[in-house]
Order: C-alpha cells, then structure tokens, then sequence
C-alpha cells in the first residue's frame, strides 16, 4: 500500500502551478513512475497534484515553421502513433515504440517520460546512497552490469533511463516550462544534470515548475533520425545500449551529425567525438568504423559492465550502416 | 450506463457484496469514517479544482462494465485494490503490483492498462472495463471462447489480463497481423509460457468477433 497523500486535481494550469508550488506536492502525469518512487519512498511527497486534468497540454499539433510542438501530457503510445510524428522525426516514433510495455506507453506521457526517477537498484532498494542523501555510491564497488560507462565522474554511475530524451535532445528539442516565476524553455540537452553538477537532481526544474509542451524544431531537408534500443528482453526492459541519430545529409554526405546514446550514462549521452568524426565525411567503411572508434574512446567502464563498450560500438557501427542503406534507398 | 446505478438503488453508496469486502479489508479505517460526518463528495473548488484530503476516504463513481459504483476510496488506492476488495470484483489479477506483469490488465476508455499503476481517483469519469465485463450474459464474450477453444493457459493466472490485452487490441485494430498480436500482448507476462496458443487465441478471437 501506498503512503498516505492528499490528492488535488486542478481543472486548470494556473491552479495546478499554484498547487504544486504550496508545500512539498508531487506532479502526477501519468502515474506510472511515480507510484513506484511514492512506494519505494523516494518521493516523500503527502500531496499529489495531478495534471492529468489538463486537456491543453495533450496532444501533437504543427508549428507555423513546420515543427512539432507536442504537448507534455501526450501519452508515449500517442507519439509513436502520430502521423506526424512518424513523418517528421521516425526516430522519435521509434524511440516512443520502444519504452516499457504497452500498458504503461497508453498510461505514461513525455513529460514524465523526460523527468522520471533513475532506476539504480540500489536507489530503488533500501540503500540510503549518495543519490538519496547518503554518503557512498553502492554500485560503484557494486553490481554495476547495467550502470553507465560514461559521464559518471565516479560519484554516481546511474544510466538515464528515458528513451525519448536522447532523440529530443539530438533533434535541438526545447521544454516549455511553466512555474511560480513565469515561463521559460530549456534544451532537453541542458535538461540532465550530471552527477558532479549536483548528486541528488535528476533535472535543472525548481520546484513548482511544470513542463507543459517540447518543441521540436523543423526537419531540415536532407534529414535522417533512428533510434536504437538494445535490451534483454523485448519488453519492460530499459536500454543496455541504445542510440539515436539525427543526421542532416547531403546525398550521401553527412553534413550535421547529432549522436545521443541512452543506457550509457547519467544523462542522456552526447558523443562529440563520434559527431566530430562524422561531420562532413560520407558514410564509408573507413568512416564508420571511425566513428565507432571515436565513441567509445572515452568509455570508462565498470568492474560488471566492460561488455558495454563493444556492444555500444556493435550497436552504432549497425545503425550507421542502415542511415547508408537508407540514404542509397 | 447509470441504468444500474448502485448508489441510486440502495442510497448508501455501496452494494451489499461490496460493503462486506470493504469491513473485511479495512476494518480500522472504515470503522473511523462511519463514525464520522456523512461520507464526503470530493470538494469541488472553484480556484483549485478536485481535492481529496489524505487522511478522509472520500466518495468517487467509478462506471465498471456499465455500473456506476459509488464507492469510498483513498487517494492512495490502485484501481486494482478497489476493483478487487472494495467493489468485489475478482477477475482482475493481482501479480508484481508493480508493473511489471499484466496481470491487471484493465480497459480504460478502451485502452489497455495495468489498473495497479493507476490509482482509483485518476480512473473517475472514465470507462473501465474488466474480463467479467466480456461476458455476454451467461455466455463467454468472443475473446474469452477463443481462450478457451485454443487451450491458451495453464495455470490460468495470466489469462484475465491476456484477454483484456486481446480485447484492446481488437478495439483498436479489427484484424491484426501476427506482429500486432505479438506486440499486443507484449505486456502480459505468462510464467507457464502459453504464448504460442495465446497469440493463436488473439487470431481466433478476431475471427469470432468479426462473425
Ligand atoms: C516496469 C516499467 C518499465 C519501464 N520501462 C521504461 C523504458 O523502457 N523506457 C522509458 O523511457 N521509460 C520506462 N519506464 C518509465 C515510465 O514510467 C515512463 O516511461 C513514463 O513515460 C512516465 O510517464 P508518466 O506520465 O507515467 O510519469 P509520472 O509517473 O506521472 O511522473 C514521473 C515523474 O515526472 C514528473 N513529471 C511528470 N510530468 C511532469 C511535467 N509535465 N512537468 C514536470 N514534471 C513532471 C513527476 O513529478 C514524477 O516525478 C518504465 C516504467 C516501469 C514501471
Ligand atoms: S549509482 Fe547513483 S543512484 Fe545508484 S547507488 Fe550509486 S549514487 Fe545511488
Ligand atoms: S499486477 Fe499490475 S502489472 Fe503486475
Ligand atoms: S497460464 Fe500460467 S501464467 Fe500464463
């Protein structure tokens, strides 16, 4: 059984923004990571706003320059089902269609998809870690298979578990924030805040804050996205490697490259030295192997999950190989 | 769909089964609130929007299978919870109560999804559906006969949730392809391995349906 928490449902944003700043409330969205983080206790909120009353933030709608903005309450099956979506930016579609199961993508919205809880063992157990307030990382010296080979600094070495961050973020995505003080945006790149920035936030919003649509801006032309999710089972699991790719090419020419890998560190993972060795080279053996090299170079892997550096190279070498098929298609 | 209204019928928000399971389960709890001032509606404020207080149990409609059912939950309560003990509902299956199996798998405005991630007051003015809520009278609804004709459970625990999968699929797409069906049921665990008939029953009840 749950812990004890009053419930507000507002009819309106406002009301909700209002409601969220008095006291320490939680936003409910969808529901299905926070009853898990209420129960495990790590999320000690007595009241729950829930926003799921707020109709205006649901759905996909086209920007006047021809991007998408997509409302925060969107659920992850509406994502990977719109038309839209799967026209514009398929990387993201295929991203959407990747998370969790089918249940909890009917249930669970982009919002709550960009700002849940990590899902380290030792976080989610009864291990009172430096993530919680405590003063030792346990998977460090831990059972760390899944943990993150990149941007872990050695303070906490969680992998970020959302699917959709890495393709918003390789696609230039921006939040719309709504909160006590007024509106702002931020990058979903700059969302993330990396262990040595601060142990216990998972995400730069202050409290009261609400993100209420992403807007992605205009696929320029010569636009390819993907996203790739390797996990053990095909549902449920989140990603042991996983990459998405937004490529602006030229014919076969590659002229932007945005490379975001997902199961690889604390947050979503912008590999600058893949994109580096990427911009402006065709898509040729010699290239992506490159590439590949590039991105792992850096890797500093733990004591159980050394096995992640060949399967990220595995995983990107196959999904550059499809963008090539794709591009001679 | 108020036709069967139980708070209409009987004037104190619950029917007879119910209220029993209810005293069975939260004796202490219950106990408090009859005590106390008649039941309480959700406050319904015009700056805030719906309140319900953490320590009142408070009175939502829940529309199960074309009944209302007036019941007093809990804010923290899963739909599973009040589906099974409160409103006596047994068909859904409690599994993980975390999301992780299917077992509880419900329709939501047609939609399938784990009533034990969702919390009873987030489920007011929608439309559940559970696996009682498939039968045609005394008789087993199409996805239930093909269950059956295609042997596809053992123990059987999974299978209320599989069905309610099935029956969402086919809300949504008439006759689907092996891969749909597949992907459908991707969310409902089956410990005995049933999957080959399952998906076999998914095809069969496509084709019952569309008789
Ligand atoms: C078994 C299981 C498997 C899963 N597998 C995956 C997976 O493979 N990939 C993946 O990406 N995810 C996975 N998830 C996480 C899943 O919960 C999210 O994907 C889902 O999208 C969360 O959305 P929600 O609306 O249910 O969030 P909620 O639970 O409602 O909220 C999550 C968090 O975000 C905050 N929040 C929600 N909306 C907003 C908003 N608009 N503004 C500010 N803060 C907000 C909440 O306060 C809360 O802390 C899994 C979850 C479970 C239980
Ligand atoms: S990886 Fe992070 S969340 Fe996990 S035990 Fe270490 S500090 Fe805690
Ligand atoms: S009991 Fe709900 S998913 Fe397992
Ligand atoms: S039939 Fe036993 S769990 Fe599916």
């Amino acid at each position: 059984m749950l812990p004890k928490f009053s419930y507000i449902r507002p009819d309106k944003l406002d009301q909700a923004v209002a409601q969220i700043q008095a006291g320490n409330a939680a936003i409910h969205a969808g529901g299905t990571d926070l009853l898990g983080c209420l129960r495990e206790r790590i999320i000690k909120s007595e009241k729950i706003v829930s926003i799921s009353g707020l109709e205006k933030l649901r759905g996909v709608r086209e920007t006047v320059e021809g991007g998408l903005r997509i409302g925060a309450l969107t659920t992850i099956t509406g994502m990977a089902e719109d038309p839209l979506v799967r026209k514009k930016y398929p990387g993201l579609a295929m991203a959407a269609s990747e998370v969790a199961s089918p249940q909890l993508r009917n249930q669970g919205t982009l919002g709550g998809n960009l700002c849940q809880k990590p899902r380290c063992w030792y976080y989610r157990g009864e291990f009172h870690c430096l993530r919680k307030g405590g003063n030792q990382c346990y998977a460090i010296e831990g059972e760390n298979q899944f943990h993150a080979i990149f941007g872990h600094d050695n303070i906490c070495v969680i992998t970020h578990p959302s699917d959709t961050a890495p393709v918003l973020s390789a696609l230039g995505a921006k939040v719309q924030v709504i909160g006590p003080g007024g509106g702002r945006n931020i990058a979903v790149a700059d969302l993330h805040v990396p262990p040595r920035d601060d142990v216990r936030a998972e995400t730069v919003l202050d409290q009261g804050e609400i993100i209420t649509h992403v807007d992605i801006p205009p696929p320029p032309a010569g636009l390819y996205t993907s996203y790739r999710k390797v996990r053990a089972r095909r549902s449920w699991d989140f990603a042991l490697a996983g990459a998405a790719l937004a490529l602006v090419m030229d014919g076969d020419r590659v002229v932007r490259a945005s490379i975001v890998f997902s199961g690889a560190a604390p947050v979503p993972w912008r590999s600058r030295e893949a994109e580096q060795a990427l911009a402006g080279n065709t898509l040729s053996d010699d290239t992506i192997d490159k590439v590949c090299r590039a991105a792992t170079a850096g890797a500093k892997p733990l004591r159980e999950n050394r096995y992640k550096v060949p399967m990220f190279r595995g995983m990107l070498e196959e999904e550059l190989r499809k963008a090539r098929l794709q591009e001679k298609a | 769909m108020e036709k069967n209204d139980h708070d209409d019928k009987q004037g104190n928000g619950y029917s007879r089964r119910g209220f029993m399971q209810f005293i069975g389960v939260g004796a202490g709890v219950v106990g408090a609130s009859l005590l106390s001032p008649p039941l309480r509606r959700p406050l319904k404020a015009e700056d805030v929007g719906t309140i319900f207080p953490a320590s009142e149990m408070v009175k939502v409609r829940l529309a199960v299978n074309g009944t209302v059912h007036a019941v007093l939950v809990e804010p923290r309560w899963s739909l599973l919870y009040v589906l099974r003990e409160i409103i006596g509902m047994t068909g859904t299956k409690i599994g993980c109560d975390r999301g992780e199996c299917g077992a509880c798998t419900v329709l939501i405005d047609d939609v399938p999804r784990y009533s034990c991630m969702t919390l009873a007051v987030e489920a007011e003015n929608r439309t559940i559906t559970t696996v009682e809520g498939l039968m045609k009278g005394e008789e087993l609804g199409p996805v239930q006969t093909a269950f059956v004709e295609t042997d596809a459970f053992q123990c059987g625990y999974c299978t209320s949730g599989q069905i309610m999968a099935v029956e969402g699929l086919l809300r949504k797409v008439e006759s689907p392809s092996p891969e749909e069906i597949r992907l459908g049921c991707s969310g409902n665990l089956c410990r005995c391995g049933a999957y080959p008939n399952i998906f076999a029953a998914a095809g069969k009840a496509a084709q019952l349906k569309s008789k």
